[in-house]
């Protein structure tokens, strides 16, 4: 009676998914201000991490875990590195500091 | 001892189904909201809402194994970040010259008297 369910449940869950980025992705396309784009990216980034990971048990390869784990270490130092270009104009070293210094 | 099990991986479905639509309801709110500050509020819902349903839900229908770990592993890892990042868009907004709309300001100021 209940076997074919894990298999719907994972298929909704995915299909919600899907419409939430959608959504995500149209505030990212006409978002006002810079911030509002950097917080869309960043809540896109979120939801790919839950996508891959339910998209792994819908498949029956739970590994694809290991992808998720790695994608949301990499949109966080996405978002960071983004946030302090935009405050900084540089991601490494400020430049103005390093001009005064000589 | 199946009746157990059945009724876990009910609660997982249920955990699951709500974790999708919590998902959808922050995104709806992050497109719908008038302004920034407001959108920052209906994302949070996404990253602890949406992350701690799916994920209890895809923890429970796995079982313990090495998949579980790597679920707590995620969600802690998230729920580390989620806040530090959205402090970050929001402080970085601040700093640039966005103000909260007026009404909140004057709530705000008021609540520092």
């Amino acid at each position: 009676m209940f076997e074919s369910m894990p298999h719907y449940v994972f298929l909704t869950a995915l299909i919600c998914l899907f419409i939430a980025m959608i959504l995500v992705l149209i505030r990212l396309y006409n978002g006002p201000t810079l911030y509002d784009r950097v917080l869309s990216t960043n809540s896109f980034g979120t939801h790919t991490v839950l996508f891959i990971g339910v998209l792994g048990f819908l498949t029956g390869r739970p590994d694809f875990l290991d992808i998720a784990l790695l994608y949301a270490l990499i949109n966080f130092v996405g978002t960071i590195a983004i946030l302090k270009f935009f405050r900084y104009r540089a991601i490494g070293d400020v430049l103005e500091k390093r001009e005064a210094d000589k | 001892m199946s009746t157990f099990y059945l009724i876990v991986d009910i609660i997982a479905w249920i955990l699951i189904v709500a974790g999708g639509l919590f998902a959808i309801i922050g995104s709806l709110g992050s497109l719908r909201f008038p302004d920034f500050w407001s959108r920052l509020h209906a994302a949070s819902v996404t990253d602890s809402g949406g992350v701690i349903l799916l994920l209890l839900g895809m923890g429970m229908h796995s079982g313990w194994n090495l998949i579980t770990f790597k679920l707590f592993l995620i969600g802690a890892f998230l729920f580390i970040t989620g806040p530090t990042s959205t402090h970050a868009v929001a402080n970085a907004a601040l700093v640039s010259g966005l103000k909260p709309p007026r009404q909140l300001r004057a709530d705000l100021d008021k609540s520092d008297d």
